[in-house]
């Protein structure tokens, strides 16, 4: 049986769980520099001990409402290939570890969009745990960036 | 550990490969140098054992026989010349290839060297040389060769591993221990063909021995001073320093409002030292620009052949140095504008003996600093540009009208042949006069954040001037605002700042087609408000403008922004790969207070609001305009000085009585006023810093510009006097926060001019 412990958070009403070998740290929130022009996802710039870090927020990412204003985001900042992001979310939760054999694959009914970020689905008592695939959401505002690059040229 | 051996195998062929380049050529010049020849004997030895070492038949056997040719040339049996030259030079490329070859894939590829070495053995006598020449001229001296040619590939037994030379560290030790060798006759230095001015010092001290045997035996025994480090490291700490800088700006941000002396002392010791380690690690960074020059004598060999031409190349400064990542970058462009004199610049030597010149032509290269950039000029002694040629060819591609071509200036027709698909070659020959030419050249050294011009005089010769940072990882910016969002806009973009105050901006700003111009000395100029551009906020609202006249590529454009902070020293950061599609931002930095700033792609910025064509006719307009000074301006003497750490101000030098400099301890209070008694009166003292609105410098010397007015003298205690300059102000200048006349751009630096009677004015004197 092969276990692997994730790190949680959750967005809206769900919780979400990445692999903690792909979570560099966890931090409050963190003031951003806003970016025009740059797609809804992508919130800004965080200065990370004077590290560049773009601010990606997931409820935008999973098609939730934005947060009313009061609400203040948490960062699950991620490894990424050449440099970090941070996954904007409502709160952190606890580290787990789960087996993987457990893991289901999302139903076929979620929007395509949405199901595509989820890696699988995990069967905890009484809650549902969506896992997350960290680098499609990085994927999905890159080709969204290159999109709307492409609308303002044409 | 076999890697480890291979990938060092690698690198030092490679630095010994670009020294045959150099030194095949100037042996060409001087046939009887034996230590030259010596040394390359020896490299291409190297490279034969080690190859032999790792197994590597087809680098070998090349190698063995270009190394058999070498001893033979260097027994006096036979003598160098062009044919043999140019069949060594195709040995060090094929020996090139097959290197990158195993680089890629560890082993040698399917490329066949046959046709080569039968050259090579052709040249070993004279009596078959002509036969080498004829291989050499039917194939170019490529080093892969057509299968059609015979190939008599001869598998050379390998050689004993026992002769493999320990790997030397560095291409200098290497030549720093010669084999001795008894032909010591010293050849003449004669005026080497093609051979650089500066010669590199381990080239020097491979030439050395043969006439100073004792200096290279002492050499021998000393440790080289230098250190190979990896790039990544040095990147890293560059990083570092980096953080450090803006952690200090933190710091001194903090520490300015503190009153705890024992910490304010601490911040500016800590500023020293991060500003010296700073230009400590930026050095460790810098190359010389020899290292891109080093290609040219073998360009310039082979280009003239070509051409069929005679070219003399000089090197003058190439110990400049500069940033890596320039270095990198400014190679193409140099090369290929070096290409562009030989092909178009310098004539062949019949024409040139019509002329009056001699046959041989010059090609020069010269860098040099200057006001913190670098210069670099690429001139030639050929015909120089033919002002009427450039604007037919102009018409008639299309580029500008008749009535234009008429009115054009001198530089202005100059900078034509930057314009995209221009090319004056009658005919197009393989080297250049594509098309794909001096745009992509300016277009490369101006993303550098450089410049390029031309000079030239007809008859007489061409020279391109390029103008390039020493560095691109920390930049001089403007930090601005707008819609309550701070940028950062790159200082080599910035031409002028100009404030409008709102009853100004209904008459002087208008409009055509709902777009906004602005009339700047008589030139119209395309206005862009930021706020709107970057959809931060719709339409506009009636406040003072400050307009940002800003420079990309050849357009020119006024940016609207809503206020204009500072200039500063700002780290760039790049984006992260999710925001590489946004042309608008060239990346972004950390200002003093830890917050993140966008900067602004000054270029990407004019193609998103649609800045075109049309305003790179007034940018071409305007310019040619201030040259035939049409506009009243005038010229000034300035004093240039800094109050406070940061703030770059000037004062006409006419306003100036004396400078002087007070120690802190002669300053006296007299009625809450600082004063000086000075040649028998009392001087007020007047602190600009804190005028401004900055915190008081903390020298034990002041140092105070006297100014006089009437009866009554006023000090006005500055932190350092910089320069002395001309420079032309444009007097209709206006705006600038009270106490200034205004700003200027001075020396590529945003400088307040001082006001020194509106600063009477403000103290009530």
């Amino acid at each position: 049986m092969v276990s692997t412990q994730l790190c949680t958070f959750s967005v809206d009403d769900l919780l979400f769980g990445v692999e903690v070998t792909q979570v560099q740290e966890v931090l409050r929130y963190q003031p951003m520099t806003r970016i025009p022009l740059a797609p809804d996802r992508i919130r800004g710039l965080i200065n990370l001990r004077g590290q560049i870090v773009t601010a990606i927020d997931l409820r935008s990412c999973l098609g939730f409402p934005a947060r009313t204003d009061g609400e203040l985001p948490m960062n699950v900042v991620i490894r990424g290939v050449d440099s970090s992001v941070s996954l904007l979310v409502d709160s952190i939760g606890d580290v787990i570890e789960v087996s993987e054999d457990s893991f289901e694959s999302p139903p076929s009914t979620m929007k395509p969009a949405q199901r595509n970020l989820i890696q699988g689905i995990c069967k905890l008592p009484g809650k549902l745990l969506l896992v997350l695939a960290p680098e499609r959401v990085l994927g999905m505002t890159q080709s969204d960036a290159r999109a709307r690059a492409g609308e303002l040229v044409a | 550990m076999i890697d480890e051996i291979l990938q060092e195998f690698l690198m030092e062929s490679r630095e010994s490969l670009d020294q045959l380049d150099r030194e095949l050529v100037a042996l060409e010049g001087d046939p009887r140098n034996n230590a030259r020849l010596a040394s390359i004997f020896r490299a291409v030895h190297t490279i034969k054992g080690t190859a032999g070492f790792f197994q590597f038949a087809k680098l070998e056997s090349v190698a063995h026989v270009g190394e058999n040719l070498l001893s033979r040339l260097r027994d006096g049996v036979i003598v160098l010349e062009t044919t043999r030259t140019s069949v060594l030079l195709a040995m060090v490329d094929a020996i090139r290839v097959l290197l990158s070859q195993i680089e890629i894939s560890e082993a040698e590829g399917e490329g066949e060297y046959g046709a080569l070495i039968e050259a090579l053995t052709h040249t070993l006598t004279d009596e078959t040389l002509s036969q080498a020449a004829a291989l050499l001229s039917g194939d170019k001296p490529a080093p892969a060769v057509p299968p059609a040619l015979p190939q008599p590939f001869v598998k050379l037994p390998s050689t004993p591993p026992a002769s493999v030379a320990p790997p030397a560290p560095a291409a200098g030790m290497r030549s720093a221990s010669p084999k001795p060798h008894t032909s010591l006759n010293a050849a003449p230095k004669a005026a080497l063909v093609a051979a650089p001015t500066a010669a590199h010092a381990a080239d020097k001290r491979a030439a050395e021995p043969a006439h100073e045997p004792e200096a290279a035996s002492t050499e021998r025994t000393n440790v080289d001073p230098r250190i190979r480090v990896d790039v990544r490291l040095l990147d890293r700490l560059m990083n570092l320093v980096g953080e450090l800088v803006l952690a200090r700006n933190q710091l001194l941000q903090h520490a300015s409002g503190s009153a705890d002396t024992a910490l304010v002392s601490t911040c500016q010791g800590l500023n020293l030292i991060t500003t010296e380690l700073q230009e400590g690690v930026m050095k460790t960074r810098m190359q010389p620009i020899e290292n891109v020059w080093n290609r040219f004598p073998r360009v310039v060999r082979d280009l003239s052949q070509l051409c069929g031409k005679q070219v003399r190349l000089e090197m003058e400064g190439g110990t400049t140095e500069l940033d890596k990542t320039i270095i990198e970058a400014i190679g193409d462009p140099l090369t290929h504008l070096v290409r562009n004199s030989i092909d178009h610049g310098i004539e062949a030597p019949e024409k040139r003996a019509a002329a009056g010149k001699a046959a041989v032509g010059t090609l020069r290269l010269r860098a040099f600093h200057e006001g913190g950039r670098v210069n670099i000029e690429i001139s030639d002694d050929g015909h120089g540009i033919d002002a009427e040629r450039v604007k037919a060819r102009a018409l008639e591609r299309g580029l500008i009208t008749s009535e234009r071509a008429r009115a054009l200036s001198e530089s202005e027709v100059y900078a034509l042949l930057f314009l995209a698909g221009f090319s004056t070659a009658e005919k197009v020959s393989n080297i250049s006069g594509r098309g794909v030419g001096l745009d992509v050249v300016k277009s490369n050294i101006e993303r550098l954040g450089g410049s390029v011009d031309i000079d030239s005089e007809p008859g007489r010769g061409t020279t391109f001037r390029i103008r390039i940072p020493l560095t691109l990882a920390i930049i001089p910016a403007l930090v601005i605002g707008s819609a309550g969002e701070r940028f950062a806009i790159p200082q080599v973009n910035l031409v002028e700042l100009v404030r409008i105050d709102i009853e100004q901006a209904r008459t002087l700003i208008e409009r055509i087609h709902g777009v906004p111009v602005y009339r700047l000395r008589g030139n119209l100029l395309a206005l862009v408000e930021l706020a709107n551009v970057l959809e931060l906020r719709q339409g506009d609202q009636p406040r003072d403008l400050n307009m940002i006249v800003l420079q990309a590529d050849d357009r020119q454009f006024g940016l609207l922004v809503d206020d204009i902070f500072d200039t500063e020293e700002i780290v760039v950061k790049p984006l992260g790969r999710e925001l590489k599609s946004l042309h608008t931002y060239a990346g972004a930095t950390i200002m003093g207070d830890g917050r993140v700033a966008l900067i602004l792609d000054v270029a990407g910025l004019a193609e998103r609001a649609g800045v075109g064509n049309a305003e790179r006719r007034i940018a071409r307009d305007s310019a040619a305009q201030r040259e035939r000074r049409d506009v009243p301006v005038s010229v000034e003497q300035l004093l240039l000085f800094r109050s406070g750490s940061s703030m770059r101000m000037a004062i006409p030098l006419s306003a100036v009585a004396r400078l002087e400099e007070f120690a802190r301890s002669r300053v006296e209070l007299v009625g809450g006023e600082e004063v000086v008694q000075y040649r028998g009166e009392i001087l007020p003292l007047v602190h600009l810093s804190e005028l401004f609105g900055q915190p008081r410098g903390e020298n034990d010397m002041l140092q105070v510009l006297v100014h006089a007015s009437g009866e009554r003298n006023v000090g006005f205690v500055v932190e350092s006097i910089e320069d002395v300059i001309q420079q032309e102000i444009v007097s209709s200048r206006r705006g600038g926060r009270p106490g200034t006349l205004g700003s200027a751009v001075i020396q590529g630096k945003v400088t307040e001019i001082l006001d020194a009677a509106a600063v009477r004015g403000l103290l009530g004197g």
